[in-house]
């Protein structure tokens, strides 16, 4: 349930941004999620229409980009996405390794009118 | 109209965060940040910690709990400050709940500060409060595949103390598979085995926090 508190925080920075932007309305948020945060995209909708109510971004549309989770092997040198269950690089078998996407949590932009 | 962001959701939790740093280094003082799932020891980390340093430095324990105070209540019999923050059904502790607990903790006397966050290994990960060194304990009952469903934890933390090895005899777990998986994912963390209930392997760990005291940051 810390979509909750991330729905919040994320409501909070689109509201400051239109604010600066004099925009009356917001129309879309476009939120980049990476795999390994766990934020449910269906629960930060969920929490979005409570909390906006009553704000310029009610009824906004929300657009998940969702990010899996990659490595670099440390071992090999490859590339490659992280499979649940399987934190091993699929060329050469060795777990040790870099991440190097999968933890975004961020407000790519936003469209206001 | 199109508005480029590119902000970090928890931009704002972070601020907060490196807010609460600067004044723990104004005081000299060093935050721990303990989180584990529920019933993994979390409690009884620090009970045996202040046994092997209590009377040598001032420690100070800000408690999170979703409700009561019990914890509070078993830190606060060993005769160390401690404050209990109650989140109301909130999952963690973020960085302004740890800021408003602070003008509670005497800071001029105590050097080592544990923050025991709440019982959760999803949480807790997303939301960095100022600490100086981020601690999970990880417990023999609840399984060595617990890295594999939990990686953003155990990818952030400086420290993954296995507790409950005195139960090693009786559950299935493999602490070398184990130490591997979560080396492979994060480099720079140390791992301790330790027993909270007979005292095993807290030598090891407490040394280690005195040795990250006199280097911080």
């Amino acid at each position: 349930m810390h979509e909750l508190s991330i729905t919040q925080s994320m409501l909070n920075l689109v509201l400051g941004q239109a604010e600066q932007a004099k925009a009356k309305k917001v129309g879309k948020i476009n939120l980049v999620i990476g795999e390994m945060t766990g934020v449910v995209g269906e629960c930060v909708q969920f929490y979005f229409d409570f909390l906006s109510r009553g704000t310029i971004a009610d009824g906004a549309a929300l657009a998940i980009k969702a990010v899996p989770t990659k490595a670099r092997c440390r071992d090999c040198g490859k590339l490659f996405e992280v499979m649940e269950f399987d934190w091993t690089c699929p060329h050469c078998h060795g777990n040790n390794m870099e991440i190097v996407a999968g933890k975004e949590l961020f407000v790519e932009s936003i469209e206001v009118e | 109209m199109e508005i480029k962001v590119v902000k970090d959701i928890l931009d704002a939790n972070e601020r907060i965060a490196q807010r609460n740093q600067k004044l723990f280094d104004a005081n000299n003082l060093f935050a721990v940040n303990l989180m584990s799932s529920p019933g993994a020891g979390k409690t009884s980390l620090i009970l045996q910690t202040l046994k092997s340093l209590k009377g040598k430095i001032g420690i100070g324990v800000i408690e999170g709990d979703v409700s009561s105070s019990l914890d509070a209540e078993a830190i606060g019999r060993e005769g160390v400050s401690v404050v209990q923050i109650n989140t109301a059904g909130g999952c963690h502790l973020d960085a302004n709940m740890l800021s408003i607990a602070l003008d509670s903790v005497p800071l001029g006397d105590i050097r080592l500060l544990f923050i025991e966050n709440v019982g959760n290994l999803i949480c807790p990960a997303e939301f960095s409060l100022g600490e100086h060194r981020r601690v999970l304990i990880s417990s023999i009952p609840e399984g060595d595949d617990k890295p594999f469903k939990y990686p953003l934890m155990f990818h952030t933390v400086d420290a993954v103390l296995i507790n409950k090895i005195d139960l090693l005899p009786y559950l299935k777990f493999d602490i070398d598979a184990f130490s591997q998986t979560i080396k492979g994912m994060n480099q720079k963390v140390k791992i301790f085995p330790v027993s909270c209930t007979s005292g095993q392997g807290i030598e090891k760990w407490v040394s280690w926090l005195l040795s990250q005291m006199r280097n911080p940051v």
